[in-house]
């Protein structure tokens, strides 16, 4: 046995196993998005499988304008500190040194995001070189495959983050699961024209083929508010679901421990609803008295320059 | 958590298999609140195995064994909470049904968890973990390993994975990983803190769909 064995056998920390399989835990599982400790704790509380530690939601990010950044390392070390669940941070498209710093940090994943602000316009992180895992948002499957190409260990709808509108998750994880479909059933002759022309990997694009899925698992994200939302895009096939802006920018109007409690509600509602998803009884029961969700804005309102989903390459 | 010395509502006891006859292919269950179920559902698939995942109690019934995959423990915990299976399952355990907990189900069903001695658990197996003893996930690594029953090395997945610190007296150490016990078992109850479902290897399925089906059972009046 190994325990005679002072070397231990072929030890390997970083691999593509152990990264695709940590995504693997979080299946069924709702990630929220949080700004402090005290949010932390009611997301660990309500159940969440893992937070994303940031300075500001998506929904203010959008609100305020500027540059947004890699969250400052100390609101990040108060979250890792707070709960025992993972941690995720967010780094902006390309820039791989905020990489390096959120690994350092000891955040769990990286979600290389389109909220932020890109800091190059042409390429996306070289995600293989890490230790730490990435999340990374995509609109089809052309983007989906490429990402999984540079290392993504998980992949998320990117949806139109920050206004509660669930449309654009809804199409992107239409585009992603109908591409994948329509992949598996391709004579395989087709194959390698069809990844030339959505410029993704050819080797990627036989595993879709052969599998019926991605290599990595998929979750929803971008505009979830409701337990309904999130069981739709259950229902509609993905495996799990972050909320962003969601919870803690519901019960606006409430203050104190009356908002912490509605919080703390719908984050119980919507992990419920995404461990029964297919169980319509249990999601009217959860989606009763929540107060009120977001405020929210209609995607069809923003103009071009205001989506963040057109950002990545 | 206290568990109920009398369940107050057992579930049946899986059929015993006829004196003699050969294992069948089995009943298993995979709990599906959240977390690494769908590798489970096809391993044991690919063993030939009846697969059914359980998300309401009710669903416990008739299954020879059921595993608690891995995923996040706390949030697990929650879940079996809201849902009555933190007394369905002991119960099913009690009534000599197999459990398998692996990673944040080897959490569980150990009976105490270092530092959260708050948070719930079945208690089926006498074990102390501690969780995330391993560190965080840039220290989740794989590594080969000696499995009883297992003829050569077995590729373990560890992901932020618990270590067992005590093993009761009567359990079976099945492998150590670096000094430690990594996977435990007692009769149809196996504790596993690695990854067996991920490792595309499906030994470690087929050593506890043995137990569960051509072991007796766990010798628990019930």
């Amino acid at each position: 046995m190994s325990d005679t064995n002072p070397e231990p056998q072929g030890k390997l920390i970083g691999s593509t196993k152990v990264k695709t399989g940590f995504a693997e835990m979080f299946k069924g599982g709702v990630i929220m998005d949080v700004v402090d400790r005290e949010q932390a704790r009611i997301a660990e509380d309500a159940g969440a499988t893992a937070v994303m530690a940031l300075e500001r939601v998506p929904a203010d990010i959008r609100a305020q304008g500027g540059v947004a950044r890699m969250s400052d390392p100390d609101v990040i070390q108060q979250i890792l500190d707070e709960v025992s669940i993972p941690v995720m941070a967010k780094a902006r498209i390309g820039h791989f040194v905020e990489a390096q710093i959120l690994q350092s940090l000891g955040v769990d994943f990286v979600d290389e995001s389109e909220v932020l602000t890109p800091a190059d316009e042409a390429f996306h992180i070289d995600k293989q070189q890490f230790t730490v895992p990435f999340v990374c948002g995509a609109t089809n499957i052309g983007e989906a495959l490429r990402r999984i190409g540079e290392g993504a260990a998980m992949i998320r709808t990117k949806g139109e983050a920050g206004t509660g509108d669930v449309v654009e998750a809804v199409r992107h994880a239409r585009s992603v699961l109908g591409s994948i479909r329509w992949i598996q059933a391709m004579p395989r002759e087709e194959l390698m024209t069809y990844a030339k022309d959505i410029g993704a990997p050819y080797d990627l694009v036989v595993y879709v083929h052969e599998n019926g899925k991605l290599p990595v698992v998929n979750f929803a994200a971008g505009g979830v508010a409701t337990p309904a939302d999130a069981a739709m895009m259950m229902q509609l096939g993905l495996d799990g679901v972050f909320v962003g802006s969601g919870i803690f920018k519901s019960a606006a109007t409430e203050t104190g421990k009356e908002r912490a409690q509605a919080w703390f509600r719908r984050a119980q509602a919507i992990v419920r609803a995404v461990t029964h998803f297919q169980d319509a009884d249990v999601l009217a029961e959860v989606s009763r008295g929540l107060g009120e969700a977001m405020v929210g804005i209609n995607v069809s309102a923003l103009s071009e320059e205001e989506l963040l989903a057109t950002r990545g390459w | 958590m206290p568990v109920p010395e009398e369940p107050s509502n057992p579930l049946p006891r899986p059929p015993a298999l006829p004196a003699g006859a050969p294992a069948g292919p089995g009943r298993v269950g995979v709990l599906a609140l959240q977390g690494a179920f769908r590798e489970h559902r096809l391993a044991f698939e690919r063993l030939g195995a009846e697969v059914r995942e359980v998300r309401k109690p009710g669903q416990l019934d008739g299954l020879d064994g059921v595993v608690i995959p891995g995923g996040e423990s706390t949030t697990m915990a929650k879940l079996m909470a809201a849902y009555g299976f933190d007394r369905a399952l002991p119960a099913f355990h009690a009534a000599g049904g197999g459990v398998w907990g692996t990673c944040a189900g080897a959490i569980a069903v150990a009976t105490e968890i270092d530092g959260y001695p708050d948070q719930p658990r079945l208690a089926l197996l006498d074990l102390a973990v501690a969780r995330n003893a391993y560190g965080r996930q840039v220290a989740s690594f794989e590594a080969d390993l000696d499995v009883r029953g297992i003829a050569g090395p077995f590729r373990g997945v560890f992901i932020r994975a618990p270590r067992i610190l005590r093993v009761g007296d009567g359990l079976e150490t099945l492998s150590v990983y670096d000094g430690d016990p990594v996977a435990v078992a007692a009769g149809r109850t196996v504790a596993s803190v690695f990854h067996p479902e991920l490792s595309g290897d499906d030994r470690f399925h087929a050593l506890v769909l043995a137990r569960w089906i051509g072991t007796p059972q766990n010798g628990v009046d019930s």
